[in-house]
């Protein structure tokens, strides 16, 4: 078993800070760094060079879009670094800011989820080896800009499992969250990337890719 | 006590008349002569065309601000002013102002008004020295030498001027606050603004308070929204992760402790979700940050109906209108999901020119009624303090299409 994966974490709010210290604790992550804003993030990180970033948006001095703009930052500087977005509300644009150049190791999800700890800990450990996890309510962001007849023309259960897969799921994860086996979460697969006109893409990594690309959130 | 009170504030009126007589006739005479000053300069240097724009700019701008003082001061009138002429610089102002109705009647004033106005000052002043010189005749006649300045002062009869003086100057008071009311009225008509002028400033006045006003609203928003993300949010986010946390590692509790820890979670969860929803109600962050468009697809989203959306909006509008479109969007959604019974709903933002529209359609059953107090009230308010404009198509059976049109720009900055 090698080392524990290292985090770095940027929350101004020291409370909630603590407490996902203690999930990422929780996780088996080893937390070498806190800061509390993006100046002291982008320091932590070019000095400990984590495995991944927990990095909330709002932050101090402005409290606007600091975190969006310090991951941008990170991802260029230190690609092997991952980082994961937190934010009390998620916006479709950050989330399109931060995938346009590279989808691998990005996370971006609302701050509650931080609350379904087992689930959490899942989507961390998917970005930390550079998988993707998006909130639903991102997806569901970028679902209102579509127009609707590609789209219109999947099954209920196939928009869901769309869905799940923009969120950065494996087949595991959705067949999981739906409680379907996992043959019926392929075929539903293969069947929307066949409506939609999506290459079938070999990996869960390159058939994420493909379904954001369809969402028009990466390049 | 009234006579106490009395005496001295009838010896201010006549002291203030009598300034004023003598104000009067020294400004009048002072403009008048300037005029002709000018007036000369002009036909006798001909292409020397700016004396009536020196007027203009030295000339009366400066008898009409002493003006203003003498009414102000011994009259007890103020004479509100015309309104300013915005111009880049001096010049252009002076042009400008020879353009306007209010420099006319400024020259009216001080050109027409002015002279006859001076003459009956000079002769009101001439009575009043007059008279109580003649009541007092015999106790300085003597100081004068015996001819001077072409009368016989020792042939005048004293007696006769005491009587004259007498009957005079009892009217004299009142004489001259008819002359000062009569005064007041002309130059209120003639150096304050007119009706329309009036207005235009009261509507440019109310324009610019309700344009504070909505800044402040719009301030006030902003700051409660941030005091509840920094406060209670981050408490109740903090909350439900050590709840699930507990939920997560708690695991040899009795079974009756989980569910009160299961139960404990899942409410702070669901206060979150409700007071997430109602913050970004307020003021959303990313409508100042990326826009209307970025901040749109947020409202689209949570709506529990499919809602397609479609902004087109090239060049951003004025802060305070982009979150006026943002909440005819957020009400007008939420109108649709409570009432509408719709299956689906359209939402269309473009702007054209300086115009910024935005359309909300559903399939719902119809019959919205703008007074029939479900929200659309307060939508229709919001969409007027910006000048905006809310048309609601609502057939019986539906469709319902809300149109709203607001300017992009305010006039007063915001």
């Amino acid at each position: 078993m090698h080392a524990a994966k290292r985090a770095v974490i940027a929350e101004d709010s020291v409370l909630l800070r603590i407490g996902v210290v203690k999930v990422l604790e929780t996780a088996g992550f080893e937390v070498v760094a806190e800061a509390g804003d993006a100046e002291g993030l982008l320091r932590a990180v070019e000095e400990h060079r984590p495995d991944i970033a927990v990095v909330d948006v709002r932050m101090p001095p402005g409290f606007t879009d600091e975190g969006v703009r310090a991951a941008l930052v990170i991802r260029q500087q230190w690609p092997d670094t991952a980082v994961l977005m937190l934010s009390q509300y998620v916006e479709e644009r950050y989330a399109a800011e931060l995938l346009a150049t590279n989808t691998s190791g990005v996370g971006y999800l609302l701050k509650q989820r931080v609350a379904d700890v087992e689930e959490f800990i899942e989507a961390l450990r998917r970005v930390a080896a550079g998988g993707t996890a998006l909130d639903p309510q991102v997806v569901a962001q970028l679902l209102v800009r579509r127009p609707s007849d590609p789209v219109g023309r999947l099954t209920e259960r196939e928009r869901e499992v769309l869905a799940l897969m923009a969120e950065g799921r494996s087949n595991a994860g959705i067949a999981a969250q739906l409680v379907v086996s996992e043959s019926a979460v392929a075929k539903h697969i293969n069947n929307i990337l066949a409506k939609l006109d999506l290459p079938r893409a070999e990996g869960d990594h390159r058939r994420v890719l493909a379904v954001l690309r369809f969402l028009g959130v990466s390049g | 006590m009234t006579r106490s009170e009395g005496r001295p504030g009838r010896r201010a009126r006549l002291t203030a008349q009598a300034a004023f007589l003598y104000t009067g006739v020294l400004l009048h005479g002072a403009a008048f002569l300037l005029w002709v000053w000018f007036s000369l300069t002009v036909v006798y240097a001909p292409g020397v065309a700016v004396a009536p724009l020196l007027f203009a700019t030295a000339g009366a701008t400066s008898v009409t601000w002493l003006q203003r003082r003498r009414f102000a001061a011994y009259a007890d009138t103020a004479i509100p002013h015309t309104p300013p002429v915005k111009a880049p610089d001096a010049f252009r102002r002076a042009v400008g102002r020879l353009r306007t109705a209010a420099y006319w009647r400024h020259l009216g004033y001080h050109q027409l008004a002015g002279p006859v106005l001076g003459v009956v000052e000079a002769v009101a002043l001439a009575l009043w020295v007059g008279s109580i010189g003649g009541i007092t005749y015999y106790a300085w006649y003597w100081l004068l030498p015996r001819h001077w300045a072409f009368v016989q002062w020792s042939d005048v009869d004293g007696w006769k001027m005491a009587v004259a003086g007498l009957v005079v100057l009892p009217f004299l008071p009142r004489l001259t606050g008819a002359l000062l009311r009569l005064e007041s009225v002309i130059a209120r008509r003639l150096l304050g603004p007119s009706r329309a002028e009036e207005l235009a400033r009261r509507v440019e006045d109310l324009a610019e308070r309700r344009a504070e006003t909505l800044a402040a609203a719009d301030a006030e928003r902003r700051r409660i929204e941030r005091d509840l993300h920094d406060g209670a949010q981050q408490r109740l986010v903090s909350l439900a992760v050590n709840l699930g946390l507990a939920r997560a590692t708690l695991t040899d509790l009795p079974p009756e402790a989980r569910a009160v820890i299961d139960e404990a979670h899942r409410e702070a969860k669901e206060a979150l979700e409700e007071l997430n929803h109602l913050v970004r109600g307020l003021h959303p962050h990313v409508l100042d940050d990326r826009g209307l468009d970025a901040a749109l697809s947020g409202i689209a989203a949570r709506a529990p109906l499919p809602v397609q959306l479609a902004v087109d909006v090239p060049e951003r509008a004025a802060p305070a209108v982009e979150a006026v479109a943002y909440f005819v969007v957020s009400e007008a959604l939420a109108n649709v999901t409570k009432h509408a019974r719709a299956s689906r709903a359209e939402v269309t933002v473009a702007r054209a020119g300086d115009t910024l529209r935005v359309r909300v359609v559903d399939d719902g059953r119809g019959g919205a009624d703008p007074s029939g107090g479900t929200g659309l009230t307060g939508l229709t308010h919001r969409v007027a303090s910006v000048d905006g404009t809310l048309a609601i198509d609502s057939p019986r059976g539906g469709p319902t299409t809300i149109t709203v049109e607001l300017p992009c720009t305010l006039p007063s900055a915001l």
